[in-house]
Formats: C-alpha cells, structure tokens, sequence
C-alpha cells in the first residue's frame, strides 16, 4: 500500500449534548505518513481526544473527509469500522487496557480473534511479539502477576500483532515511573524504526513530545502549530 | 469471531463469577426441575387412571340411572334386578351382564373387624370385569337365586381378617349376619391411592336381604365387540327408559370414561406445566437482569475489545452465548433435578409420577429460548456501545 498511513481533511467533529453543539474538533487537516513519528499536545480540551478517537476509526467525523491506510471512513458501517481498527490501527492507553484473568499471550492474540485466527496461529504470532517487547518469558502470566511496565508492554505487543499502519498512543506514559516510561518509549521508538509502523503519540509531557520527530501542538479544537509545517502557514488558522 | 471461541469466552465470563452465575442458574434450574416433575405426576395420574379404567375388562359399558355428570348428585334407583334380566335379553347373553348393588359394612372374623365395602353382584361378574378368583371359588348363579350367603374376599380384606390362616372356608360376619368364605381374589394393588382389594362380594340377592332393599345401583355390560358398542348402548338405554318412563338412565363405555378422565388430567397436567412455566420466566428474568449487570461491569472490556476490531455482533453474541450458556447449563441441571424429584416422588408418595421425553426436550427447549429472550436485550446493548464511551468508563 502507498500513499499516506493517514490523511485528514477539514476535519470536523461536533457533539450534541442535551441541545448544546459542542465543535470539540473544528476543521483539521493533517497528514501522518507511513513510519512517520508524530506526537500531538495540548491543554485538556484542546481537542487531542477527539483527533485521537477519529485516527484511531474509533469515531466519525461530523464533516470532512478523513482516511485511514487510504481508505475513507465516511459511510463505513460500525461493523467496516471495526474490521478496518483490526487490520490498520493498533492502541496503547495509559490504563493498558488489559483483559484481566487473561494471560499475556492470550491479552496479545485478542486482536486475531476478530480477524477469525486460528488458536495455534494466533498464540505463535502474539508470543512472538511478546518476545519482541521482551516479555518471551512472561507468556502465561496475568496483568495482575506483572508490573505496569510489563502490562504496558503487553500493550505494546497486542496493538502491533497485527501488523497496523499506525499505532496510536494515549499518554502510553502516564501511569509508569519516568524510567519504566523511558524504557516503554524506547521500545516504541525502537519498533517505529524497525517496523516502519507510524507512531501517533498523545501527550502532555513535553519531554515525551519532545522525542517525537514531528510535533503537533492542539488548541481550541484546532492545529495550533505542526512542526512539520513551520515554514507554512499552520492549519485552521489560528491566530 | 468464531463460535467455537466466543463459547470459550462466555465460559471464562461465567467462570470469573462463580456464585453469581450459580444463583442466576439457580432460577433455570429450579423452573425446569418444576416443569419436569409437575408433568411427571401429571402423566403419571393419567396413565394409572386409564390402566385402571382398562383394567376393569375390554368393552366394558356401565348403565346407571340418573344422568351422569360431574357435580350432579347421584339420583335414587329404580333399577331392579328384573331390569337386569331385561338388559341380558337386549345384548344377547346374560353371561355378559352383571349388577350391583354396594353398601360399606363391618365385616368381622374372630375378634377381627375390618370396615369395607361390600358389592352385592351376580355370578357373572368375574367375567364381565375380567377379574378371575384367586383362589377357592366365585358363586354361583345358583347360589345367587337361593340367596346363600357366601363371600368372595379381596387381598387386603383377607389379610386383615385372617392374617395367620387360610380363609376359605371360614366364616365372617358382615353387618351382623353370617357368611362363609368360598374364595379369594388374586391381588390388584393400588391405583392413586385407592385400595382396589378393599372390597367383598356377596350374592345380590343376599346383599338386598341385608340391606332390606330390592333396588340394583347399576349395571355393568361387557359388549360381545368394540365397533356395535354406541348401537348397543342406545338399545340398552332405550329398553329401560320403556320401563321406566319417568327416569333418565346413563350409560358410558369404557372408552367415554377414558376420554374423559383423559381429557380432564391432560387440562391438570397442561395447568401444572403453565404454573411451572410462570417460574422458569421468573428465571429468564433473572438471567436478564444478571446479563444487564454484567454488560455494565465489562463496558471498559467491551470498548477494549471493540477497539482491536469486535464487530456490534461478536460482542452481542458474546454476552447472547453467555445468557444461553447460563439457562442451558442450567436446563440440563434442571432437568437432571426433576428427573431425580420425579423418581423420588414415585417411589416415596402414593403419587405415580411418569417422566416424559417430551416434557424433557420442552423444558429444555423452552430454557435455551428463555436465555436468547432474555439475553437479546442486554446483549444488544452491550453490541451497540459507543467504544469511545465505553473506553473511558470506570
């Protein structure tokens, strides 16, 4: 596949609540090439969320026109939506996320079950990416049997199992120690390299932003500053 | 997803709570244990109703005057035994018709009383209901012209009169006169409760004397075949309603018992299963209730899993397959519950209870469409969550 893991054009998002029109995304237009390692800050509010949720297929925009892996997501039904999650986004949340009384490998292979894997091929791909993050002798224990930066890197391998264009961080430090957080970035700056896939990092920790080679700084629902784009005029145009 | 996995992950959900999924199951099992049993004893009641009917002899009809109808109170008898002689004229052979007349006496032996009922009949009536003597000798249609005051005991009248020796040829007084023992009948156990060897026969025209009557309470015709019985009961009905113009007279076939009682126990039978099926609602309510909590337990798990690519379906069929998992399992236990209750109830209670397959595979069939009824609502909601909402949930 060519052309751009993830391509956003005016994108807009606007919430109904109880009457009230909340535009928590106003209009963004942004481009995440393949490999490419982004990390998008911002105030709470800012609108971060809400872009994250809609690269991640998670959401729909409410107008424009967003593709993810070169396919549009406008008129995909939840059932499409959810394939297409499977097959070209991978997440870490700052929670983990992980299944409880459910072993690392199997936390891992979660993923090929809704591709409709096979049990055997299933648990040799995830324990191979376990091995990957490092944790090949930490197969069948349980999040609870582990440390966060463990779990954290179960996380790791479950949301790049299945091989994804982009992998979508949300505060994927949050929760850990600065030197357990260290190491989990390392490790996922470590696979962008290897893997080529693209790494789309939410933050508000300027020290983890600052690692990313592109930065993408939300305000108000809009680009406030794209790193990318310094010498252009940023987008949304803010003031 | 496939089938295969989404059961492994409904029963590691049910697995993770335990108790939670027992007393839910609980409901299942306790409705279909119901549903089973109460079946059972209806059948049962049946099955021993109509063996008994059957039992009193092939093509059996019975004549009683009166109209014979639940709830109407039986009318005096005009029936003699010259009416008797008329009948056994009608059908063609007075071997096959017999009559009765029943009164309930103390019969004595020794220092041994024991209060039963005393038919007074007439020779023919071993044959008319097929009831052969055990032992020693019915009487005779001479003994019934003299009046000689014979007696022909059943099982548990003689065990109760004569528990250490051979009745027959002994004497036993019934209502204070005398009457000798010429055989016994061979045992017929119990039917619902009833004692059917509780009973003694004496010549009709000895029991009149005793009673100080000259009427008959009914008669009783074994039709020489099944298909002219309706033709011959209309004959029989119509010949005494000529001697007796200002009396209605019934007469049944064993068949018209049969279906009667049939239908009777089979609307029993239907109400006990409907009170049963009320319970096993109540469980699926249960089930219902459990699943919707379980949905709002795992909202984080179901955002996770729609996250990495769960369609709305393989989430609804998740938690569909966990509230079919939960009445299933519990069918099956429910089942296994009125299988033992129904045996022990058999076997323990006067009460005869007979456990049908079909009353099975209903309770059954009924407990895996209770789970889907129950558990589409809670699995549609969790299917149709917002991952976004669902994610940030606590």
């Amino acid at each position: 596949m060519t052309g751009p893991a993830v391509e956003a054009e005016r994108v807009a998002r606007t919430y109904r609540l109880e009457g009230f029109s909340v535009r928590a995304l106003r209009e963004v237009s942004l481009t995440v090439e393949r490999g490419d390692y982004v990390a998008i800050v911002g105030p709470s509010g800012s609108g971060k969320s809400t872009l994250m949720h809609l690269l991640g297929g998670l959401d729909r925009p409410t107008s424009g026109r967003l593709r993810l892996d070169g396919r549009d997501v406008a008129g995909l039904s939840p059932a499409e939506l959810a394939r297409l999650r499977n097959e070209v986004i991978g997440f870490v949340f700052q929670a983990f996320h992980l299944l409880p009384r459910t072993s690392a490998v199997e936390n891992v292979a979660l993923p090929l079950v809704y591709r409709g894997l096979g049990a055997r091929k299933r648990r040799a791909a995830a324990a191979e990416m376990l091995e990957r993050v490092g944790l090949g002798h930490r197969l069948t224990h349980r999040p609870n049997q582990m440390s966060g930066g463990e779990q954290q890197r179960v996380a790791i391998a479950r949301a790049l199992v299945t091989g994804p264009s982009v992998l979508l961080a949300d505060e994927p430090t949050g929760n850990l120690d600065s030197a357990t957080g260290e190491s989990v970035l390392h490790l996922l700056e470590t696979l962008n390299a290897e893997s080529g896939v693209a790494v789309v990092l939410v933050t508000h920790d300027r020290d983890v932003a600052a690692r990313a080679r592109r930065q993408i700084a939300m305000r108000d629902g809009r680009v406030a500053s794209d790193s990318a784009q310094t010498d252009q005029e940023p987008s949304g145009g803010t003031p | 997803m496939r089938l295969a996995e989404a059961w492994r992950v409904a029963l590691d959900a049910l697995r993770a709570n335990r108790l939670r999924s027992a007393l839910t199951m609980l409901g299942v099992i306790i409705g279909v244990g119901a549903v089973v049993v109460l079946v059972a004893i209806g059948t049962g009641a049946k099955n021993e109703v109509e063996a008994q009917v059957e039992g009193l002899g092939s093509n059996l009809m019975l004549v009683v005057p009166g109209r014979l109808e639940f709830g109407s109170a039986p009318s005096a008898s005009r029936l003699s035994l010259r009416d008797a002689d008329a009948v056994a004229e009608v059908v063609g052979d007075p071997r096959r018709v017999t009559a009765t007349v029943a009164s309930g006496e103390t019969v004595r032996a020794g220092g041994r009383e024991r209060f039963t009922t005393v038919q007074g009949v007439l020779a023919t009536t071993p044959e008319v209901f097929d009831r052969p003597v055990g032992r020693g000798r019915y009487f005779t249609e001479s003994d019934v012209r003299t009046g000689r005051r014979v007696a022909v005991l059943g099982a548990t009248v003689a065990r109760a009169l004569f528990p250490d020796r051979d009745p027959i040829g002994q004497q036993v007084t019934v209502a204070g006169v005398r009457f000798r023992v010429s055989g016994l009948f061979a045992p017929l156990g119990q039917s619902l409760g009833v004692d059917r060897d509780d009973e003694i026969h004496i010549p009709i025209s000895a029991a009149q004397r005793l009673l100080g009557v000259d009427r008959v309470d009914g008669l009783a015709i074994k039709a020489p075949d099944r298909e002219h019985i309706d033709d011959l009961r209309a004959r029989v009905v119509a010949e005494l309603s000529q001697r007796h113009p200002d009396t209605e007279f019934s007469a049944v076939t064993q068949e018209q018992i049969l279906g009667v009682l049939g239908d009777i126990l089979g609307v029993l039978t239907g109400v006990l299963a409907a009170i049963a099926g009320i319970s096993l609602l109540v469980g699926g309510v249960g089930v219902s209730n459990i699943m919707l909590v379980s949905v709002r337990e795992r909202t984080r798990e179901i955002g996770l899993r729609k996250a990495v690519g769960a369609r709305p379906r393989d989430i609804g069929l998740q938690f569909l397959l966990e509230a079919v998992l939960l009445t299933t399992v519990g069918g099956v236990l429910g089942m296994g519950l009125g299988v033992g209750s129904s045996l022990l109830v058999g076997a323990l209670s006067p009460v005869p209870a007979s456990i049908t397959w079909w009353s099975l595979a209903l309770a059954f069939g009924v407990s895996a469409a209770v789970g889907i009824v129950f558990g589409v609502a809670p699995a549609q909601r969790a299917g149709r969550l917002d991952p976004v909402v669902a994610l940030r949930s606590e």
